[in-house]
């Protein structure tokens, strides 16, 4: 009797099923922990990507409001282009991979205020120094809601990587920014009307292919190209 | 949709994660009960054992087994050999004819019935207390008898099963199978630790006579008796053993179709074997088979076809994704590709499946340094892991659609069996 009670006990022991379920429970855990904390260190890296930037657009600013016309040989904007260009990519990719959290809420909403602040320099510098560049301010709303986002997304980007002097700004229709949500009203554009692009101040709504668009920006490239003849007649007559 | 995939990934990973856990465990208590010879020993006494060696078109291979039983260092008197010809069609027969002249070897022909018949024949034969057969296309180690036989001092122990290894890899398909036979002789020590075997294996498990008269002999089993006759031990509750000094050399397929066909046998074979005995899964009186083992083989199915559907689910999202781009904007948008670890993964799963393939290699290189006494990294486990990931999806998923099929026309079978049967 004993022998046989001894070898049920060997066929069969509770107590190594429940530990090891522990154990493996714990390297769960463990994995768990490694990703939040890198997921953390990518967080941290958008935010100081973002602080430069920042403080990048409020020195040109300022150059430029200490400074008059001169300034304009000071003006370096091809660099903050492509590095906010990386940051809108790479921000993407942490609400597709990390998730949307509170940390990427706030980061999105100071990406899109970087963005209107770039906008406005931008524009000042290209009508002061003569710059060429054309400005494409380009709505949208998640996948769910604007089937024709993600393509239109394609476009511009390939437009981008075509025409280095074109500047596209892309707003996520449901910030809750007061700046983003002012473009809006002064664009007046509708949440049933995505994708919208606003371009020299006309907008146009819904897909736009990329022949159709670039048509629209050589325009924008040509309209801006007669103004300082203008301004240049204007001073000599 | 997309939860619930991640929900169902994060749990079969979790359970897979926790059977090496498991292995590791069991390692970790016994590792020093773990027995490896490296010289000749002496018995105490030497039991008769028979060997039986079925053959269907083995004129190549049949000599070399023969011969290595002959050669086995144990008493000439005590071994007898029963070569049965399963009735081939090749010069098999011939072949074996030249060994009548030996003492101990006993041939027999037959009409070609399947594997399990022509065992059963050479049951009949048998008048020594152990039993064991040999498959005519492998052959064993001099010391491989001896070293089983002590594991029977045991007079609990039924069956003892021997280390499978494969023979002078030649290519990559080759090698990469015997990375998997090196894991296999430490999974098999753990399992053996616990009772939990469910396979002994064909080649060279040597029983006691006593467990073929007390169960029966083998049975048809869908060409796996080997599995069928252990879990019936099981179900039973005899015990059996694993030698893992007991080295059986095999000739592992050498293409992808041959290896293919192969597992795609095997895993029909453990899938309609486990429905025949679903009565004991899960059931503590069974113990280890029935609450891990058997359960540990339904999962890595469920989960190699289930990372198949992923991949393939993955691979198909990501080319249309690509398709829409050139679509839309051409060729050149999708030429520049620059790498930032930015866009590393980092989830959880990741980490997950980096410890899950760690410790898979563990056990590798665990029955490695079984087999030749020290840890050696080679390009074989590569080729395992490569090899295996992108074929053993497939294989299981045809053994698992055959599987379906052939539970389908027993259905339909007994249907109209029994409408016949009303009928009259």
């Amino acid at each position: 009797m004993e022998k046989q009670e001894e070898q049920e006990q060997q066929k069969f022991d509770w107590r190594r099923y429940v530990v090891v379920f522990f154990i493996t429970l714990a390297l769960f855990l463990t994995a768990v922990y490694i990703s939040n904390y890198f997921n953390n260190k990518k967080l941290d890296q958008l935010k100081s990507i973002q602080d430069k930037i920042s403080i990048d657009i409020l020195s040109s600013e300022t150059q430029f409001s200490l400074l008059s016309e001169l300034s304009c040989k000071n003006v370096s904007d091809t660099v903050l282009s492509s590095e906010l260009s990386e940051l809108g990519k790479k921000l993407e990719w942490g609400e597709d991979n990390i998730g949307k959290s509170e940390e990427l809420t706030y980061l999105r909403k100071y990406y899109s205020l970087l963005e209107i602040k770039d906008y406005l320099l931008m524009k000042k510098i290209s009508s002061r120094c003569g710059v060429k560049s054309a400005f494409v301010l380009y709505f949208y709303t998640t996948a769910e809601n604007c089937s024709e986002c993600q393509k239109e997304g394609i476009v511009l980007s390939a437009l981008k990587d075509k025409y280095p002097e074109l500047r596209v700004y892309s707003f996520d229709y449901s910030t809750e920014l007061s700046a983003v949500e002012a473009m809006i009203n002064i664009y007046k554009i509708k949440d049933t009307k995505l994708p919208a692009l606003v371009v020299d101040d006309n907008v146009y709504t819904g897909f736009r292919s990329v022949e159709e668009l670039e048509k629209t920006i050589k325009e924008s490239f040509k309209l801006q190209e007669a103004i300082p003849e203008n301004t240049s007649n204007k001073k000599s007559s | 949709m997309s939860s619930v995939s991640t929900t169902i990934y994060f749990i079969l990973t979790f359970l897979s994660v926790y059977v090496q856990v498991f292995f590791l465990s069991v390692f970790l208590d016994k590792r020093k009960k773990i027995l490896v010879r490296k010289g000749t020993i002496e018995l105490s006494e030497y039991p008769g054992v028979t060997v039986i060696v079925p053959c269907y078109n083995e004129e190549k291979t049949i000599t070399g087994t023969i011969e290595s039983l002959l050669d086995l260092d144990y008493p000439k008197d005590k071994l007898k050999i029963i070569v049965i010809d399963d009735g081939s069609k090749d010069h098999t027969w011939d072949t074996i004819k030249k060994f009548e002249e030996h003492q101990n070897i006993k041939i027999l022909k037959k009409e070609n019935g399947g594997k399990y018949t022509a065992l059963n024949l050479g049951l009949k034969y048998v008048d020594t207390p152990f039993l064991g057969c040999l498959d005519a296309d492998s052959f064993v180690d001099s010391q491989a008898l001896k070293r089983i036989m002590t594991y029977f001092y045991d007079s609990h122990v039924m069956a003892v099963a021997p280390s499978i290894v494969v023979d002078k890899p030649k290519n990559i398909i080759q090698g990469a199978q015997k990375a998997e036979y090196d894991m296999a002789i430490y999974t098999k020590k753990m399992l053996a630790f616990l009772g939990g075997i469910h396979v002994t294996p064909g080649p060279f498990s040597i029983f006691r006579k006593k467990v073929f008269e007390d169960l029966g002999p083998y049975r048809h089993a869908h060409n796996t008796e080997d599995q069928e006759i252990a879990l019936r031990m099981q179900k039973n509750h005899y015990k059996i053993e694993h030698c893992p000094d007991a080295y059986v050399y095999t000739v592992a397929p050498n293409s992808v179709g041959k290896l293919f066909r192969q597992r795609q046998r095997w895993i029909y074979g453990f899938l309609r074997n486990v429905i025949d005995y679903k009565k004991i899964l899960f059931k503590k009186k069974y113990g280890t088979v029935a609450f891990f083992t058997l359960p540990s083989g339904i999962i890595s199915v469920i989960s190699a076809i289930f990372l198949l559907g992923m991949v393939f689910y993955n691979i198909i999202v990501f080319l249309i994704n690509k398709i829409i781009q050139i679509n839309i904007a051409g060729f050149s948008s999708i030429s520049n590709f620059s790498f930032d670890w930015f866009y590393f993964d980092t989830k959880t799963i990741f980490f997950m499946s980096i410890l899950l393939y760690s410790s898979v290699v563990f056990s590798l290189l665990m029955g490695r340094r079984m087999l030749e006494g020290k840890i050696r990294f080679s390009f074989d486990i590569l080729y395992f892991v490569i090899i295996y990931g992108a074929l053993a999806p497939f294989w299981l998923l045809k053994a698992v659609f055959n599987t379906i099929r052939s539970k389908q026309a027993s259905w339909t079978l007994e249907r109209d069996v029994g409408l016949k049967l009303d009928a009259n």
